[in-house]
């Protein structure tokens, strides 16, 4: 029933981590029995029918089909640009700044696959955007924590940073748009619901 | 037919791009993002469906997300529809961002590890004055909105109460986080494409 906020019993999990933490929402998904083809061409892929974030989202479709398409072209158009491991490394320092555990989770472990250097991606969810690494993460972590900073505090010397790390004009904006679009997801996903422990316990 | 050289795009116009700019060279590399980064302003500030939530609404909360973001360029241009559609609104959110600014993000972790990582900050209400010029509906929102913008990792079923108790429905409620989240995804890219038009070589 609508405008029932949802109260969920759980032990809160309290810690960053590359585990597969879930996410319950606190108000009402659609049923998957109501989604019409409108809904189902809002979800843009039909298994997000299955998730209850996507189901919760999709009440709204107009914003949810154009928010999906702007997130898939940032993240996974890979002509040119960012590498796709460090476009995740921008959503991971993101969520890190923001205190998502939930979307720190899935962009650390997508980070850690395309990087293949999961103890770099878990330095940065223990240590935080402070922990040591090397200077193009560096320059690609404190670009995406001065864009998620409010007010803002990105300015030409990240961009100086960036250029000295070895991005081109191209790879910078991929870095902005990874960030901000990070700056969207954590407010959904910190603010319509809560994760979950992961179901193996965790690592 | 427009005679204006103004961009219909609304990124490329609060960074003052023109067609042939060299931001406007790279956003071409990535014309899905940049054409429903549009079509998500156009959905949630001019949607084919008016949806549970009105146009001055609409404007309101996300002029004000953009005043406590300290970005002036979104916080006039939303400011500029706010006006046209609801005057009064307006000064009411103007009047009121002095008492709200501050800096982000801050906020508590569930107990634990992190926990020596909180950071207090102010938790800001509405006065009555605002209050009474706006109405508790738009009120509850712009605190919700003061909540997501310095303090996301604080949200909690309570304050989506909150916005229930006010009015709000859920797909409003969905419809709401949904704007204030895209303006703070909008001015962080107008932010930092013009941070980089700036530093060109």
């Amino acid at each position: 029933m609508t405008g029932t906020v949802q109260r969920p019993e759980i032990e809160r999990p309290n810690a960053f981590t590359q585990a597969h933490l879930g996410w319950t929402p606190w108000l009402e998904p659609l049923p998957e029995e109501e989604l019409t083809e409108a809904h189902y061409a809002a979800l843009v892929e039909r298994s997000r029918a299955q998730s209850p974030y996507f189901r919760l989202l999709v009440r709204d479709p107009e914003i949810l089909a154009a928010r999906t398409r702007t997130d898939n072209d940032i993240f996974y158009n890979t002509h040119a640009g960012l590498p796709r491991a460090e476009r995740e490394l921008s959503a991971t320092a993101a969520s890190r700044t923001n205190g998502c555990l939930f979307c720190a989770s899935v962009h650390a472990r997508f980070a850690a696959h395309h990087s293949h250097r999961p103890d770099d991606v878990q330095r940065l969810l223990d240590e935080g955007i402070d922990g040591e690494q090397d200077p193009r993460w560096t320059a690609i972590i404190a670009a995406s924590a001065a864009l998620t900073a409010t007010p803002g505090t990105f300015g030409p010397e990240h961009v100086a940073a960036l250029r000295e790390a070895g991005l081109d004009d191209l790879s910078i904006a991929d870095v902005v748009h990874g960030a901000a679009f990070f700056n969207w997801a954590n407010r959904l996903m910190l603010s319509l619901g809560e994760p979950t422990p992961p179901a193996d316990g965790g690592r | 037919m427009t005679i204006s050289s103004e961009p219909a795009d609304v990124i490329d116009r609060l960074v003052g791009v023109r067609a042939g700019d060299p931001i406007d060279v790279l956003r071409a590399e990535r014309p899905a993002a940049k054409a429903n980064a549009q079509a998500s302003y156009e959905a949630l500030f001019a949607p084919a469906q008016p949806g549970d939530i009105s146009p001055a609404e609409r404007f309101a909360v996300a002029a004000w997300v953009a005043y406590l973001s300290q970005a002036p360029a979104v916080a006039d241009f939303y400011r500029g529809h706010l006006t046209a559609v609801a005057p009064a609104i307006a000064a009411a959110v103007d009047a009121a961002v002095a008492g709200a600014v501050t800096s982000g993000p801050y906020g508590t972790y569930p107990a634990g590890p992190l926990s020596a990582e909180d950071v207090q900050g102010p938790h800001w209400q509405p006065d009555a004055d605002l209050r009474a010029a706006v109405g508790d509906r738009l009120a509850r929102a712009l605190a919700h909105a003061h909540l997501l913008t310095y303090r996301p990792r604080d949200a909690s079923p309570g304050a989506l109460q909150d916005l229930v108790d006010a009015g709000w429905s859920t797909t409003g409620i969905v419809t709401l986080s949904q704007l204030i989240a895209f303006v703070h995804f909008q001015l962080r890219v107008v932010a930092g494409l013009t941070v980089l038009a700036g530093a060109r070589r």
